[in-house]
């Protein structure tokens, strides 16, 4: 689960890892409240208005501007509030749509008062699969890609890897701080950055912390300018004060409904819908219908049931998509029966009366000889299989009709 | 022989009281595994499905001379089960478990580094020795027992392969799920290092899928190590980059994630890969001709 900068930032703020501090505004007015509340605490009217959306690269496309004045303010919060934010991590890239703006921050200048005395720094903390431990990554490059850092500079990427049984120790916080060349106060509060950011991680079950730019201030402080949290889905049970920071409004409206359906959904851009069960097997199947000249439209695994009553939401999901030209059904039936699959294929097309794309089934395992009888002789418009090569032909075969 | 599981396991099952637990242990038994009994703290001393069931792994281990532990307690207490077995001095546990929080196997790894004990998943279909031993979730009917040893990150799509195999005359000798999770017990690699030391496999299916760097660790080894047929496939060659597929372990990340790299050095590597998982049984049968 993704959280907007605002919602990290609380979360960073709740273990005392210093941010740059902003108040949220949904509305122009809101804005100029935010604005008042924040100028009298940081005695200066310079703040920064930042789209709230989930995605990076905000700035590129005109979603975090500075806002000199009150006038200024008004401006920016106007036209950054409803616009269609292109990012280069929006769907389609800056030729895409965009995304929405719905809220924005009004956050103060950390900056102020002297940019050239401020450095910028990269601070991510993710757990390394290959290591099997969490590990900090960070570079002195801050404010930048820091995949193209690592790829042109690598030599100006650290990496620190924490003992899963001891946690973060005090000589490693140092190591940070100096490998970032820091000294004095502000080396100090450094470590004390890493250590808070380190225990947020880990108590909050977050899969990956990107604060970029993480900031020195010109009077020594370090705050996280930016946030970027993803979290853990196993782990959201433990803390549902977490979850309930989940913004559907930025979340494929499809995609929802599937998840509260108890579906495991993606939505892609190809012509062929897919219903399969099993992670693995769902994605081999979209290589299936890449392989026979078709395009995804979907992942979706049903999971482990597949009767009647799953088999119709799967199919109303799919249906929503125009592009949809073809539906494969790919079950390989294990514990769970064909016939049972096929009575629920069938039942769910008579439910839903006149379907019109061509739906292929092929149905292996279990009783997957009785279930292409009662496919064949249901008198639905729908091509059966049983070998997984037979599915592939006339996904060809139907597109090309 | 066989890896990880044969007929003279002493199995048990932890979470055996349960839904799940229960369900699957007796499709266990009826396959004619070597179910010995089942833990389920607070129930020691009752009989289920006609076994013992014991409070602790502990006393499985003394009462029972448990030595294999199939797991199938929810994710929110299943690292501590793995923790339990491991500490009791199970040699072999398998985690069926979908949903384990990635730290809490951050922690089960680092714990498990100092014993001698083997962890296969979590989150998968398990392990089974055909005619000898089920220890999973995976219907029993579609083995055969035989030469090809299979190990795959996936649940349904290795029934695919394993059916194909079948199919094409051949048998299986062990078929490893290693599953789906970022932090697995058992990487693909030493899966495949397991079967190729195993004198009666006689060529490996090694179905991988986005995300990760295990596949080609594997391929790596294979090259350097290799003494028989692999065939190699990796799901995922049309997801899109930074979107979780089903497992929380497939997701592109970087270009290594890419079915597409995977498939580059495993062929570099020299695995037969195949681009469609239609062809897996076929292109092992081939394989194995030209050996």
């Amino acid at each position: 689960m993704n959280l907007h900068e605002y919602q990290g930032k609380t979360l960073l703020k709740n273990f005392g890892v210093a941010i740059q501090e902003g108040i949220l505004a949904h509305s122009v007015e809101e804005a100029v409240n935010a604005y008042h509340e924040l100028t009298a605490q940081t005695k200066s009217g310079v703040v920064v208005v930042k789209a709230q959306i989930h995605a990076g690269g905000r700035g590129k496309g005109g979603g975090v501007k500075l806002a000199k004045n009150l006038d200024d303010l008004k401006t920016h919060a106007g036209n950054i509030l409803g616009m269609m934010l292109k990012t280069p991590q929006t769907p389609g890239g800056m030729e895409g749509p965009g995304k929405l703006v719905r809220k924005i921050l009004i956050a103060e200048d950390a900056y102020a008062p002297n940019f050239d005395a401020c450095k910028e720094f990269y601070v991510s903390i993710l757990m390394d699969r290959e290591q099997k431990q969490n590990v900090i990554i960070y570079s002195t490059e801050g404010g930048m890609d820091i995949e193209a850092v690592a790829e042109n500079t690598p030599h100006l990427v650290h990496k620190e890897y924490i003992d899963p049984a001891l946690g973060i120790q005090a000589f490693q916080t140092r190591k940070v701080a100096f490998n970032l060349g820091l000294s004095g106060k502000a080396f100090k509060e450094m470590t004390k950055f890493i250590a808070s950011l380190y225990q947020a991680f880990v108590e909050s079950d977050a899969s990956l912390f990107e604060i970029n730019p993480c900031l020195k201030t010109a009077d020594d402080r370090i705050v996280a300018v930016d946030s970027k949290v993803v979290l853990d889905d196993n782990a959201l049970y433990r803390h549902p004060d977490l979850e309930a920071m989940r913004d559907t409004d930025e979340e494929d409206p499809t995609e929802v409904e599937a998840t509260e359906a108890g579906l495991n959904f993606v939505n892609l851009d190809g012509n062929v819908g897919c219903m399969v069960n099993g992670a693995g097997l769902a994605m081999a199947t979209m290589d299936v219908i890449k392989l026979s000249g078709g395009e995804p439209a979907n992942f979706l695994d049903v999971g482990g049931t597949a009767d009647a009553a799953r088999v119709e939401q799967a199919f109303r999901i799919i249906l929503k998509d125009p592009k949809v030209k073809a539906i494969l059904i790919n079950i390989f039936g294990g514990i769970v029966r064909c016939d049972r699959v096929a009575q629920g294929v069938i039942d769910a097309c008579k439910n839903m009366g006149n379907i019109e794309v061509p739906i292929i089934v092929r149905l292996q395992g279990t009783n997957a000889d009785i279930a292409k009888k009662m496919i064949d002789e249901s008198g639905l418009a729908v091509y059966s299989a049983i070998q997984l090569q037979e599915a592939a032909d006339l996904v060809t075969k139907v597109l090309q009709d | 022989m066989s890896v990880l599981v044969n007929k003279n396991s002493r199995i048990i099952v932890q979470g055996f009281t349960g839904k799940e637990g229960s369900f699957h242990a007796e499709q266990m038994i009826e396959y004619g595994t070597n179910v010995v009994g089942g833990v389920t703290p607070g129930k020691g001393g009752e009989t289920h499905l006609g076994l013992p069931v014991v409070n602790t792994v502990a006393d499985a281990v003394a009462q029972l001379g448990a030595d294999t532990s199939v797991i199938f307690v929810p994710p929110a207490f299943a690292a501590d089960a793995i923790m339990e077995a491991a500490d009791a001095g199970i040699k072999v546990i398998i985690c069926i478990t979908e949903g384990i929080p990635v730290q809490d196997m951050v922690k089960v790894k680092a714990y498990l580094s100092s014993r001698p004990v083997r962890l296969i998943g979590p989150n998968c279909p398990g392990v089974i020795t055909p005619g000898e031993a089920k220890c999973g979730i995976m219907p029993g009917f579609i083995h055969n027992p035989g030469k090809i040893g299979i190990v795959s990150r996936s649940g349904t799509l290795t029934y695919e392969a394993v059916d194909q195999v079948t199919k094409a005359g051949l048998g299986q000798s062990t078929c490893i799920g290693i599953g789906g999770d970022p932090i697995v017990g058992t990487t693909t690699k030493e899966a495949v290092e397991l079967l190729m030391n195993d004198p009666d496999t006689e060529g490996i299916i090694m179905i991988g899928e986005i995300g990760g760097g295990m596949e080609a660790e594997a391929a790596r080894y294979i090259k350097e190590f290799g003494t028989k047929p692999v065939v190699g496939f990796i799901a995922g060659q049309t997801a899109p980059k930074g979107r979780k597929m089903g497992h929380a372990g497939a997701i592109i990340g970087g270009a290594e994630d890419t079915a597409e790299a995977k498939m580059a050095i495993m062929a570099e590597c020299g695995i037969h890969v195949v681009q469609s998982p239609a062809s897996i049984g076929a292109t092992m049968l081939e394989a194995l001709k030209q050996k």
